[in-house]
């Protein structure tokens, strides 16, 4: 009684919606970490990019030019990471935490006036004759661009990747920096730019969640979606499709949850809103444990600092 | 040119030098905020790190306050700097502070309305293992399934403060007030309340407990074979695993203990200064707990002077609220910043700043 409530179609398109922040993040850490660099800021650079965003969006009354500048919080956030990490070869642990604590800090400060503001509706895509096709329409093809230009931007990071020169390269600097070097690559340019890289998707991430999934600002609204998409990084073995696959599970999850809440299940609202936590945590688990093991095909120089001696 | 030469070892001044430095240019970044957000910097600086001690006017409200903000600080710190040295990053110490309290309130909340003496002694314990337990999920997958304890320690706060919402709204409810969220005030449960001990100075057990932690950090650090093992493995992995310190044990230990130390600090808080299980009950104190370990170089020593002033923004921060309608938020940035200034300036203690001339050969 309580699941014939739930219309499948409705469920799917409510699914796509609740994965795109976070698969967004997720494809852009991916890409820093393979690089060799784990950013630990995402939290951070997600939230001020919700807030940049919204900011943007309500003062220009243009979405689009609110992603935009989302996109150019999160990577200023991810300059200053690179800054420290890079030039001046702080401890990238700390480094990326500090950056989540400015992050929050920053982000209420700067969003106190916008907390109860509707932001401008961004549009659906017209996708003419598909929308209208039964069930695949309402749970596929209806809806925002953002949803469609990002799993354009996991094929577009899964082909720069395996198959452009400059993604060998920065497979190489992230797998062995001394080797790269060695072969006359500039390790810090290539990490400072998949920094950046990591940090404009965090931000529009973050925009989706305050432009289009909520929509609204509210201080610390992004709830550990950012530390989500750490973790889906992990579960996905660092491969672009793995991390779309998992974001999609996950966001089934969030909205399975949701509607159970809304359903009226005899458990209290607390439990089940911790269930993504708790899941991902047990995926975590089962993706380092015993054959599933994918740690090994971590990139090689993650986390280590590198420092050319000559 | 300008390159940056490996320095041979560590330098010690820039070890010390760098945390006052990095306060001073927090201070002067943050006035450069407060000019910003429209209010006079010097006001603003003097109001958040002066006036707190030396005004007359809040002086004798803010004094006591400021052992009371920063002795969980520093309870919290001591232990999560045993584990940063190890390499062993728990940083989740909100949720095993959230946790604690709830196995502190838990024990009170049992026993009400009894009197004994018993009662608090048996809150302490459920604090500590509170924490415990719960820093004991990511020390295990961490051993067992070799599970990344950053994401986990992380993403068990969450979970931690969903169960807490679930408690100040369901279990633990005040039975005697309806409609409202939140437990009994323990404040005025005489045998679980954590009281202050000299009145108009703010301590109370809390503050005890910080400073036995303290010594017990530094004697362990520097004189037992624990404290060599934990710097041993953060410094040289290879050489502890082949000197025979299982790095399993050493995970187990460091959560641990700073799981404990965090439950001990939740459950002062809520039997004492936050008096009762609400939803708004955790503030932040085990986040800013990684900002004190720190700027406190890992060192309990260095820890305490960085908890009193950190604690110092929390009232400082306060006050400005009051008195300059600072957006409370501005703290939080405050606190980022130093962290981030610390962390810049120590390339300094690993490195030499050289300036070559012309092209390199």
């Amino acid at each position: 009684m309580i699941l014939g409530s739930i219309n499948p179609a409705v469920l799917m398109a409510a699914l796509m919606v609740a994965a795109t922040p976070i698969l967004l993040a997720a494809i852009g850490e991916l890409v820093v970490e393979k690089s060799g660099v784990l950013n630990l800021g995402v939290e951070g650079m997600m939230i001020m990019g919700a807030c940049l965003g919204f900011i943007v969006a309500v003062n220009t009354g243009s979405p689009f030019l609110g992603f935009i500048g989302a996109a150019f919080a999160g990577m200023a956030l991810s300059l200053l990471f690179a800054l420290l990490t890079q030039a001046l070869m702080t401890n990238q642990v700390a480094s990326g935490l500090a950056l989540t604590l400015f992050g929050l800090g920053l982000s209420a400060l700067l969003g106190q006036r916008y907390v109860g503001i509707t932001p401008p509706r961004t549009p659906k895509l017209d996708l003419g004759f598909l929308s209208d096709i039964p069930f695949l329409g309402r749970a596929v093809f209806s809806h925002d661009i953002v949803v469609y230009l990002t799993i354009a931007l996991v094929a577009a990071v899964w082909w720069f990747l395996k198959y452009s020169r400059a993604g060998m390269i920065l497979r190489a600097v992230g797998e062995n920096h001394d080797a790269a070097h060695a072969l006359g690559y500039h390790v810090k340019r290539v990490r400072v730019l998949a920094i950046m890289f990591g940090g404009a998707c965090a931000g529009l991430g973050g925009a989706y969640l305050s432009l289009i999934r909520v929509p609204q600002w509210t201080e610390g609204m992004t709830v550990g979606a950012g530390w989500i998409a750490l973790a889906l990084v992990v579960f996905a073995s660092w491969r672009p499709w793995r991390a779309m696959a998992g974001a999609y599970l996950f966001g089934g999850i969030v909205v399975l949850q949701l509607n159970l809440q809304a359903a009226g299940v005899k458990i209290p609202v607390e439990y089940l809103s911790m269930s993504p936590y708790l899941i991902t945590i047990a995926v975590l688990v089962f993706i380092s444990s015993g054959r599933a093991r994918a740690s090994s095909n971590a990139p090689g120089s993650l986390n280590r600092p590198f420092h050319a001696s000559s | 040119m300008i390159r940056l030469e490996k320095r041979k070892e560590p330098s010690k001044f820039w070890r010390i030098a760098n945390p006052f430095l990095a306060v001073a240019l927090t201070m002067v970044a943050g006035g450069i905020m407060f000019a910003m957000l429209g209010k006079d910097p010097i006001t603003a600086i003097r109001l958040i790190f002066f006036d707190p001690i030396f005004s007359e006017t809040f002086g004798s409200y803010s004094r006591p306050q400021l052992l009371i903000k920063s002795a969980p600080l520093i309870l919290i710190a001591v232990g999560l700097a045993i584990g940063f040295k190890a390499n062993i990053w728990n940083i989740g110490a909100e949720g095993q502070y959230i946790i604690g309290a709830l196995f502190g309130a838990g024990v009170a909340l049992a026993f009400f309305p009894a009197p004994g003496w018993y009662i608090f002694p048996l809150m302490v314990i459920a604090g500590a293992f509170g924490g415990f337990l719960w820093a004991m999920i990511p020390a295990i997958l961490k051993t067992r399934f070799n599970t990344n304890e950053i994401l986990v320690s992380l993403l068990l706060v969450y979970v931690a403060e969903k169960i807490l919402a679930a408690m100040a709204l369901g279990v633990m409810r005040n039975p005697d007030i309806a409609g409202f969220p939140g437990s009994r005030d323990l404040r005025r449960y005489e045998a679980a309340y954590n009281a202050e001990l000299i009145s108009g100075t703010g301590i109370h057990w809390g503050v005890v407990a910080a400073l036995i932690a303290v010594i017990f950090a530094y004697a362990m650090m520097t004189r037992h074979m624990l404290g060599y093992h934990v710097q041993l493995a953060g410094q040289a992995p290879r050489a502890a695993r082949f000197g025979g310190v299982s790095p399993a044990r050493l995970v187990v230990i460091c959560l641990g203990i700073s799981g404990a130390l965090a439950g001990l600090a939740g459950m002062f808080e809520v039997s004492g200064p936050g008096g009762q299980v609400r939803i708004e009950f955790a503030s932040g104190y085990g986040f800013t707990a990684i900002i004190v370990a720190f700027l406190g170089r890992l060192n309990p020593v260095g820890i305490v002077l960085a908890g009193l002033l950190l604690g110092l923004t929390y009232i400082g921060g306060e006050l400005g609220q009051m008195m300059l309608q600072l957006p409370g938020a501005a703290i939080q940035v405050f606190q980022g910043m130093l962290l981030f200034f610390l962390l810049a300036l120590d390339f300094q203690t690993n490195y030499r700043i050289r300036l070559t001339q012309g092209a390199r050969a």
